[in-house]
């Protein structure tokens, strides 16, 4: 029976009411009395010595209050990185200086090099037209493999290359990984890409600056997903403000997915220019600035190896990815490719012996950074499509041959470093098999045929460490911040409750799942729990939201929190009752002395916490308020099992998905509408980087996907009705909401299932091409049925990030 | 400078404004309408459809003196008289077909105008009609679900939740 209220019930949400009639309030949406607009002056060549830059034009139009460049930055910090990795051999990684503006030379189309303060944004924008910039421009360096070559451009001079580390885990397992490979019985080897993409949240970016003399307080408002994060990088690294005179707000938020984690130089320089100007700064990104600037997503070249035995085990996994980081380290930008990468190379597999390099290269394009998944969609990817090539030349069943080497006992530890608590992986692949109605597809095959279009069936695994992370391990492995989470509840004296959430919710729905926790926990109903996050003025520091980790950190401390609540308010309640405390059971928001029929309302305690006249004042404090911060003792491992059917026009070589299925194991869930919701948007943005996205850079270092007329976004009419079931459930056993996070899940699960599929599809037409590279647009397509050759799959790919050559 | 003056949600509003400033602007920092959003500068994403003279237009895509004596009505102006959801904004909440919000102004509207020309479309109809409205939160299920229930079609055969 669906329940009406409470963990497990698909509440609907509070927060649409207000997103449905306007009356969100957004970044944007912010003016301050006062307030300037700031138009930012961009590089647009991809490398060059940037002479001079001469404002005195501009500086006498109309409506300028002042213009920046680099050199009014010299004094203030450079943007920081969250993440320092340490190579193979022990040392640190290449850090280079990341200044607000440009300042000696330009390294990506894109990068700020002025800043022009303006009444408004027209007269800002009228004035940088005026500003003469003299830019020696140097030859670019876009492609990685070319940028770590002796003798290539360097995008920093003061480092040694372009090469930022040259990672290997687990560098001692590396002879015996070799040594497996040597012994086995067959060696399956893929080359691939997982494209470059643009996370594109539908909301800009945005940053207003504020400063009141009077008190020395700076506030930032910004489109952020961590306003915490935000406050610390930027005030103690960049600004040198400290954080008690600093406020940080993310009010609405329309979408991260990543993106709106890191800190950016914006976000900085509104903060920085409110003071110098005395007045507001306002700065509203337009969506062809955030192609330029919004750190982008994935970006790596892959060789991946897998060993078999006669058996048709896996003995061995070796993998050589070049991982491009851009021209400057975002804030965790180190992280993905590594740590995020590396240690879900086991999968869902036994596989006992794994080796992974990852060399992180810079190059003249706009920095890399998680998006939506980091690192995990691109270890799926790579391990998926291996699996099945490897069941394709051994001629199994690729979903027999999963099975086979499933982990099947849990805790498992893997050969990368992390020990997955729970999973049923042949439960959530039978539930698959049932909701893709995989017994209809040759049924189905044959209507396409017979419209003379060809249908594939592709399918994979995934599994993802979310829920991220114990502070003690990500701080041995270089992370520079704690990844626990905060809250705070606060009970009024009439029975309400706001709980302040260091989780940040910009789409998630967390107003209303957050409220269904406290409101069971407590058995009071859910509209008397408000729940208040993105601003650091009143929820406690908390790390925000990304990594999946909402339910499973942000709400576990939201539950340590009222679990105190409960026990101070038994105290009360035993007081009131004259009963001892053991004695006393809360149940549907009243105590009750067990046994009797005594018992106190909810409301009647909390206004006993407040207007303590008969109140064990001896033994505790008035009030009712709770904090609690929560550390994760593990990542949390959700897993499915996704499948995908395309039909494809052998004539024209387009792909249409037919059917998409998703079977997922999320552990207990709280709100299967917001789960569900959540599983299926991940679906169409990894389904968008099978198909259809790709950000291309010709060799120049110009963006060429610089637009929504150019990059392709996922429309309505791409995209199927999604089956989607989570009903396999394997409560994660370190949490005590025994969640596991559901948001990464479906962009991690979701492309090697599309390319699984077209390559079936290609295979019924009599055309067995081994792999073709993402996005599997019309061209490459027609161009891997008709031509064949080697790299024919390539041809239509634009842009260095999608011609690799293998080496 | 000059003066515009238009009816919007059915109350004078007129303004000075540059001859560059958009519909969009307009609504947005001129009347203090920001439930209109902006999303892009190409016309492709849709979050500032408004209906002008009961068509759907992107008000990123009309320069505001251009709808000098329109009558405009924005996502503000939806509401039942009572201050409840309408029909449309209803489905979409009954069908979670909105996750950021930010596109969903663009999609209540553009949904609205659909309806009123083709009072019972198809999926294919509605996923077609979308092709200026982008979201990237939910994959478009539930927003075709909401549009389909709100057009009072059986929606019990799309996949649960």
């Amino acid at each position: 029976m669906p329940k009406d209220g409470g963990i497990g019930a698909s509440s609907k949400r509070r927060e649409d009411v207000r997103f449905l009639t306007g009356a969100g309030n957004y970044t944007d949406d912010i003016n301050i009395r006062g307030q300037a607009h700031v138009f930012f002056l961009r590089s647009d060549v991809a490398h060059g010595t940037l002479n001079n830059v001469d404002t005195s034009e501009a500086e006498g139009m109309p409506g300028v209050v002042r213009i920046f460049t680099g050199a009014d930055f010299e004094a203030v910090g450079s943007i920081p990185c969250g993440w320092q990795v340490t190579d193979r051999h022990g040392d640190p990684m290449q850090e280079p200086r990341h200044p607000v503006l440009a300042h000696g030379k330009v390294r990506h189309v894109g990068e700020p090099i002025a800043a022009v303060v303006a009444e408004t944004l027209g007269q800002a924008r009228d004035a940088a037209e005026a500003i003469v910039v003299e830019i020696d421009e140097l030859p670019a360096v876009i492609d990685m493999k070319e940028a770590v070559k002796d003798g290539a451009p360097k995008v920093h001079d003061d480092l040694t290359s372009n090469l930022c580390y040259d990672w290997g885990f687990v560098e001692e397992n590396k002879d015996a990984v070799n040594k497996a490979f040597d012994d086995a019985a067959h060696v399956t080897t893929l080359e691939l890409v997982n494209n470059r993409l643009v996370a594109n949240p539908m909301e800009p970016r945005v940053a207003v600056g504020d400063y009141s003399r009077s008190d020395d307080q700076h506030t930032l408002y910004t489109t952020s997903q961590n306003p915490h994060v935000i406050r610390l990088l930027m005030g103690a690294f960049v600004l040198g403000i400290p954080e008690h005179k600093l406020r940080v707000v993310a009010p609405d938020v329309g979408g991260g997915f990543g993106t709106k984690i890191f800190h950016y130089q914006e976000e900085a320089f509104c903060t920085f220019a409110a003071k110098a100007c005395n007045r507001p700064v306002k700065w509203t990104s337009s969506r062809s600035e955030a192609f330029i600037s919004d750190a982008h997503g994935r970006d790596h070249v892959t060789k991946i190896e897998l060993a078999l035995d006669g058996d048709n085990n896996f003995t061995a996994i070796r993998t050589d990815t070049y991982a491009n980081m851009g021209a400057y380290l975002s804030t965790f930008a180190p992280s993905v490719p590594t740590w995020l990468h590396g240690t879900l190379m086991a999968g869902n597999y036994k596989t006992p012996l794994i080796y992974v390099n990852v060399k992180a290269v810079f190059t003249n394009t706009v920095p890399v950074d998680a998006y939506r998944g980091a690192g995990r969609p691109e270890a799926t990817y790579q391990l998926e499509r291996l699996v099945d090539k490897a069941a394709h030349e051994l001629g199994v069943d690729p979903m027999e041959l999963r099975r086979q080497n499933f982990i099947t006992e849990f805790p498992y530890a893997t050969p990368v470093a992390v020990e997955y608590d729970t999973g049923d992986y042949n439960a959530t692949l039978d539930k698959l098999i049932e909701i893709s109605d995989k017994a209809g597809f040759e049924a189905r095959r044959k209507e396409s045929e017979a419209k003379g279009k060809l249908r594939g069936f592709g399918m994979n695994c995934y599994i993802e460490a979310c829920g991220i992370a114990p502070s003690n391990l990500v701080g041995q492995l270089g992370a520079r911040a704690g990844l626990y989470e905060s809250a705070t509840v606060r009970v009024n004296a009439t029975g309400g409750l706001v709980v302040m959430t260091g989780s940040h919710s910009h789409g998630q729905g967390h107003e209303t799942t957050f409220s269904q926790v406290v409101a069971e926990m407590i058995g009071i109903d859910e509209s008397m729990v408000d729940i208040v996050h993105g601003d650091t003025a009143k929820v406690p520091m908390g790390m925000g939201t990304y990594g999946s980790r909402s339910i499973a950190v942000g709400g576990s401390a939201m539950v340590r929190a009222t679990e105190k609540i409960i026990a101070k308010a038994k105290k009360i309640a035993s007081h009131l009752l004259e009963a001892s405390e053991s004695d006393i059971e809360l149940k549907d928001g009243a105590f009750s002395v067990a046994g009797t029929d005594k018992s106190v309302a909810w409301g009647d305690v909390t206004l006993a916490a407040y207007v303590p006249h008969n109140y064990p004042l001896e033994d505790i404090e008035p009030g009712l308020e709770e904090t609690a911060f929560y550390d994760p003792s593990n990542f949390t491992y959700p897993s499915g099992a996704y499948a995908c059917e395309v039909e494809l026009d052998p004539d024209t070589g387009h792909v249409t998905i037919e059917r998409f299925a998703a079977a997922d194991d999320f552990g207990n869930v709280i709100n299967p509408m917001i789960v569900t919701g959540q599983v299926h948007g991940g679906l169409a943005q990894g389904i968008g980087q099978a198909l259809m996205e790709n950000c291309a850079y010709d060799s120049d270092g110009q963006l060429l996907s610089a637009s929504y007329m150019d990059y392709a976004m996922p429309r309505a009419s791409d995209l199927p009705f999604y089956s989607v079931d989570h009903s396999c459930q394997t409560p994660c056993t370190h949490n005590p909401l025994g969640v596991k996070g559901c948001g990464e899940a479906g962009a991690i699960g979701s492309p090697p299932a599309v390319v699984n599929a077209v390559l079936d599809a290609m295979r019924s037409g009599g055309k067995d091409v081994g792999h073709i590279d993402m996005p599997v647009t019309p061209a490459r397509v027609w161009a891997a049925m008709h031509g064949a050759e080697a790299n024919a799959a390539r041809v239509g790919a634009v842009g260095s990030n999608a011609k690799p050559q293998p080496e | 400078m000059a003066q515009v003056k238009m009816t919007v949600n059915g109350k004078a509003a007129s303004g000075e404004v540059e001859g560059r400033t958009l519909l969009a602007h307009f609504l947005r920092d001129d009347l203090g309408l920001t439930g209109t959003h902006i999303g892009c500068d190409t016309s492709q994403c849709g979050a500032c459809v408004v209906h002008v003279n009961g068509e759907a237009v992107k008000a990123c895509s009309m320069l505001a003196l251009e709808a000098e004596g329109a009558e405009v009505s924005t996502i503000e102006g939806q509401a039942n008289a009572d201050g409840s959801l309408n029909v449309i904004q209803q489905a979409f909440q009954d069908h979670h077909g909105l996750q950021c919000g930010f596109c969903t102004p663009g999609m209540v509207m553009s949904t609205a105008a659909l309806l009123k020309d083709n009072p019972k479309p198809s999926e294919a109809e509605i996923r077609h009609y979308l092709d200026g409205n982008i979201c990237r939160c939910t994959g478009y299920h539930n927003i075709v679900k909401a549009i389909m229930a709100a057009s009072g079609q059986d929606t019990g055969q799309i996949a649960a939740e």
